[in-house]
């Protein structure tokens, strides 16, 4: 088990600096240089002072010497100055990645709580109305363009009744709890309906086959009370599926809230990630880009873990 | 089974149309008219017109149309494409096979909205494409092609493999093979075949999840640009006007929605028709 986590970390570290390779050539890339945005700024500079500038900041010389010297930095702590902000990009990326998980955490929490309800529920009781109605829920979920579902609540309750705010963390010089927690109700809400629509399935489908194991029946002739069947024998071995899937889709989500923060212009990793892209903020982007992979990666190897340690069936050796 | 099928194949057949209702009724919906802005439902505009006065319903068919062809483009290009890589690396086996699931493994693990911004974002000149593809109207819509079949060809690929794994050592390869059958035609003629319900349960599926690809990557601004347009493209202007005129941001979202919930509930009862086996739990 050690020994397995050992290995994947250092997947993980081969892994982040490959992609921080591809990244860093993959900005060069974009539209725009840092040199000629300068020269379209200022009219006077000339053709002479560019070519200095460019070799003052080492842009003429090649991609991995380039990528070389960013690297060097990196790893002596210095991820550079992002322009959008003009602070360090620790002091950017910091406060956003709060932010996130401010907005991240709760709704896990509550989509896992609806998986595991509606799902134990639709498979306790498959082809049923209620079956039914829960497959409805998924589907529509899991359809359902992340925005939209975004928008229509920023119609209903902050355009039509004007019951919540439609965007922001809070309202400007308000350092009021409540008024924060106002702010987060419709994003929350949105990660929560489309999460919890794709987690319910799993579950669903991990306990009808849970449920249709012979220890169940075991269970039942021995004459354990349903719930004691459901929770105690079922819902243990259908968890271990669940987790892994839920770990996974968990790194998924620092990054892939991105459109919900966009659309609720909430300042979060995914909003930062977007706007540091599109603005040009190369540090910044870099930074941010490598921030989420190595988010994803680490829920990845839990994933993997917490495979082993709730099946003991299973081992890494 | 019957239902989304219907919807699908009407929603196709209004949006392909499209073209012909245009001159049937003598609207054009890129015509602007700037005195018939934002009306409501009438005869003329059955529903309504947008902030150019353009009418909605006559746009909702024709971004319809761009939104399908890259569904079904992207979907089939990843289908292929992983079919390709899967075959490989589950009959070669070995080497070829660990370095092409290595990949697909990490391509999984990776944030992948992120980075397809990245790559929605790039400066097609600095690629050296040829200038004639990158001036086309049609650009932005191969770009998108592309960049969904990048994301998209790991599931078949998987799929494939697995399959190709399983059959490669069946009785009747076997003999194929000792009756001195090339490869190619092992994998087309007696690989292929048993790979192919599942194959076409996912490539539905991913249907609409290219259409929801799309219409996130055109709703950010990185998607389909003028003078095409497609729905996730519309529901990125109607945003601006949501107060004025909402109603114009929840048709093309109800498109979408009502595409994708077909899409979805097509390859579910495709699963459950073709391919029993899996779908006998569910």
């Amino acid at each position: 088990m050690i020994r397995f986590a050992a290995i994947r970390l250092v997947e993980i570290i081969a892994m982040l600096a490959l992609m921080s390779f591809v990244i860093y050539a993959l900005i060069g890339l974009m539209p725009g240089d840092p040199i000629d945005l300068m020269r379209s700024a200022d009219p006077r500079m000339s053709a002479a002072d560019a070519a200095r500038l460019k070799a003052l900041y080492g842009l003429d010389q090649p991609l991995l010497l380039r990528y070389a010297g960013w690297a060097r930095q990196a790893l002596a702590g210095d991820l550079g100055y992002s322009r959008l902000f003009a602070a360090p990009v620790w002091g950017a990326l910091l406060p956003r990645l709060g932010n996130s998980l401010l907005l991240m955490v709760p709704s896990f929490v509550l989509a896992f709580t609806i998986a595991l309800g509606l799902g134990t529920l639709a498979a306790r009781h498959p082809r049923s109305r209620l079956d039914g109605a829960v497959n409805l829920f998924c589907f529509a979920g899991i359809s359902m363009p992340t925005f939209w579902l975004a928008l229509i609540l920023i119609l209903v309750f902050a355009a039509g009744f004007g019951w919540l705010p439609a965007s922001g963390i809070a309202t400007a010089g308000s350092s009021d709890i409540a008024d924060r927690l106002r702010h987060l109700v419709m994003p929350v809400t949105t990660l929560t309906l489309v999460s919890a629509a794709s987690y319910t399935r799993y579950v669903r489908s991990a306990m009808r086959e849970a449920l249709a194991q012979d220890h169940i029946r075991t269970a039942r002739a021995k004459g354990a009370s349903e719930a004691r069947v459901v929770v105690h024998h079922a819902l243990r071995s259908a968890l271990v599926p669940v987790t892994t899937i839920l770990a996974l889709s968990f790194g998924g989500l620092v990054s892939g809230a991105l459109v919900t923060e966009t659309m609720f212009a909430y300042p979060g990793m995914g909003k930062l990630i977007f706007d540091a892209v599109m603005g040009n903020d190369y540090n910044l982007a870099l930074a941010a880009l490598l921030l989420a992979t190595v988010v994803t990666m680490v829920a990845n190897l839990v994933a993997d873990l917490a495979y082993a340690w709730l099946d003991p069936r299973v081992s890494y050796r | 089974m019957k239902l989304p099928l219907i919807l699908l194949v009407v929603i196709a057949a209004a949006s392909f149309a499209a073209p012909l209702v245009n001159a049937i009724l003598g609207i054009d919906p890129n015509v602007v008219d700037l005195l018939d802005r934002l009306s409501g439902p009438s005869l003329a505009h059955p529903l309504g017109t947008d902030e150019l006065g353009r009418d909605v319903l006559l746009r909702l068919l024709a971004g319809g149309r761009v939104s399908l062809v890259i569904g079904v483009a992207a979907a089939l290009a990843a289908a292929a494409l992983g079919t390709l890589i899967g075959l490989t690396a589950g009959y070669l086996g070995g080497w070829t096979d660990r370095v092409l699931m290595r990949g697909t493994d990490a391509m999984i693990a990776l944030p992948l909205l992120p980075l397809l911004i990245v790559l929605a974002a790039l400066d097609l000149n600095k690629l050296g494409l040829p200038a004639r593809l990158i001036q086309s109207d049609e650009i932005s819509v191969v770009r998108i092609v592309a960049l969904a079949v990048l994301v998209g060809w790991t599931t078949a690929a998987r799929l494939v493999r697995g399959a190709a794994l399983v059959t490669r050592n069946r009785d009747f390869v076997r003999a194929a093979r000792s009756l001195g059958a090339g490869v190619p035609h092992i994998l087309w003629l007696h690989i292929l075949p048993n790979v192919l319900a599942p194959l076409i349960v996912a490539t539905t599926l991913s249907v609409g999840d290219v259409i929801l690809f799309e219409s996130v990557l055109s709703f950010l601004g990185l998607g389909v640009q003028p003078p095409l347009s497609s729905w996730g493209s519309m529901l990125s202007n109607a945003q601006e006007l949501i107060t004025a005129a909402p109603l114009l941001a929840v048709y093309p979202g109800l498109m979408i929605f009502l595409t994708v919930v077909a899409c979805n509930l097509l390859g579910d009862a495709l699963q459950r028709r073709l391919d029993p086996v899996t779908a006998r739990t569910r």
